[in-house]
């Protein structure tokens, strides 16, 4: 079949057959819609979170009409001749005003606390499209604590409930223990019967969460994110690819996570005993520093990107310090 | 000798022989005398200090304090905000986690276990006050860091900067 042309925002470019609208918006590369629970490795991922809201003004060439209400863009497939208004849309702008408020509802706002902030997709998110205050006035959601194991911390009070954690266990380990219970607004992340999470690569779940509602429980409150320094780092492993960033602080290696991809998706799985079982200097062979976003609050750590110099100098500079 | 001018602007000093009047002296003595017992009789510029205190501004950036709130909980719930903020990087602090039974000693979940300023550094900008989540860090406008000999004197800990908890009470 031929290459679809689609334009969004008045920028026009040619798809493949059954590429969705974000990830056109993601080829062209700027303005793209923000997304909550889609998540390109993860298959079935999307669809939940609405934050990704579009306007179609024209369904195709062959049937110009534009859809009646505005779509999710991570589920909605490209038809030629689709135009599809993003931020230019004022309607767009406020619909997404009013997800971030819903999703902002049962939050509680503990970014302070929260061990996520600084990296959180949530935060970014209602900077962005979210308004100053709150009008909501009820209690919010409490939960009784779930132990996960001791790598792992739950903190369901902070979860928008994206699905992201259920399939990387579903897709990516051999056995989930953990998933969704119950129905509705009383629906949560849980495992049954207090049942321990250990696999080798039920970190991931960490690194997939778009907010501080699973994190490192061996990380926890040791440092924010934006006082470590990320380097790229590998090691030999058996189980995983070993490619992973080593966030650094005084020559200590105080957490690890996989690497992201520019829109926070993993592009490397990494296993447990990579994730937190080595924090050794020494284990890792560190490289370049990890290239961050120039708006990250982490790159106020007096944090520069080097230029691409070869990796064996910054190491040594580095361990030399 | 002749003078060799290096540039223009060297200017030579004559020096010409004293008349009379600058001779014997007591016109001289007698001005300057006046000038210094004339200030007997001026407003003193100095006050005895510690004893006697000039009022300060309202909005006077002075010493830190970590408030408690109003049930004696300490505010700070080391977010590190205050650290990124200060442009001095005076501030730093490790955080821990609440055991239970804390409740009534720390307000949040986490708290800062140490919290050190580091008073040589700051420049009293009050930048972490403005970056405060919690309203646990201001600047009081009544009290300065007093001089020491030491360097070590100037790192405040824990210990020197949390309120103290009769005063949160009252």
């Amino acid at each position: 079949m031929n290459n679809l042309k689609v334009t969004i925002d008045g920028k026009s470019i040619e798809v493949p057959p059954g590429t969705t609208i974000l990830q056109a918006a993601r080829m062209i590369g700027e303005n793209y819609p923000p997304a909550m629970c889609y998540y390109t490795p993860l298959k079935e991922t999307g669809g939940k979170c609405r934050v990704c809201l579009v306007k179609v003004t024209q369904g195709s060439e062959a049937n110009p009409r534009p859809m009646p209400k505005l779509v999710a863009s991570c589920l909605t497939r490209v038809e030629h001749g689709m135009v599809i208004e993003n931020e230019t849309s004022p309607e767009v702008l406020e619909a997404r005003k009013g997800v971030v408020e819903f999703l902002l509802i049962n939050h509680p706002l503990d970014c302070p606390v929260c061990d996520q902030a600084g990296e959180c997709d949530l935060q970014n998110l209602s900077y962005k499209h979210g308004t100053e205050s709150t009008r909501y006035e009820e209690g919010r959601r409490e939960f009784d604590k779930i132990d996960l194991g001791e790598n792992i911390q739950l903190h369901m009070t902070r979860c928008i409930l994206c699905y992201r954690c259920v399939y990387t266990a579903d897709q990516l380990t051999n056995k989930r223990v953990h998933g969704v219970i119950n129905r509705g607004d009383v629906s949560e992340i849980s495992t049954y019967i207090q049942n321990a999470i250990d696999n080798d690569f039920s970190g991931n779940i960490i690194d997939v969460c778009p907010v501080g509602a699973l994190t490192d429980k061996k990380y926890r409150f040791k440092q924010r994110v934006w006082f470590s320094k990320p380097f790229y780092a590998h090691r030999e492993c058996d189980k995983c690819k070993g490619e992973a960033v080593a966030w650094v602080k005084n020559n200590d290696v105080i957490r690890v996570t996989a690497r992201k991809n520019k829109f926070g998706e993993v592009l490397d799985f990494i296993c447990n005993n990579c994730r937190f079982e080595h924090k050794n200097m020494n284990d890792w062979t560190i490289g370049e520093p990890y290239e961050m976003d120039n708006d990250s609050v982490i790159t106020t750590n007096k944090y520069k990107v080097l230029d691409h110099s070869p990796a064996v100098n910054v190491d040594a500079k580095f361990v030399s310090e | 000798m002749s003078v060799v001018k290096l540039t223009d602007r060297i200017k030579v000093m004559e020096r010409k022989p004293m008349t009379f009047m600058e001779k014997i002296y007591i016109p001289a003595i007698l001005k300057g005398m006046s000038i210094t017992i004339s200030h007997l009789f001026k407003k003193k510029a100095t006050i005895s200090y510690p004893e006697e205190q000039r009022p300060m501004s309202e909005v006077f950036r002075g010493l830190h304090i970590l408030k408690r709130d109003e049930k004696g909980a300490e505010r700070c719930t080391a977010c590190g905000l205050c650290a990124l903020a200060c442009p001095a990087e005076a501030i730093s602090m490790t955080a821990s986690e609440r055991k239970r039974g804390e409740e009534g000693l720390y307000r949040e979940e986490k708290y800062a276990s140490v919290y050190e300023i580091n008073m040589l550094r700051c420049i009293f900008c009050g930048l972490c006050e403005e970056a405060c989540p919690k309203a646990a860090i201001f600047l009081q406008n009544d009290k300065m860091a007093p001089a020491s000999y030491e360097r070590e004197d100037f790192i405040y800990g824990k210990d020197r900067l949390v309120e103290p908890f009769l005063q949160a009470k009252a």
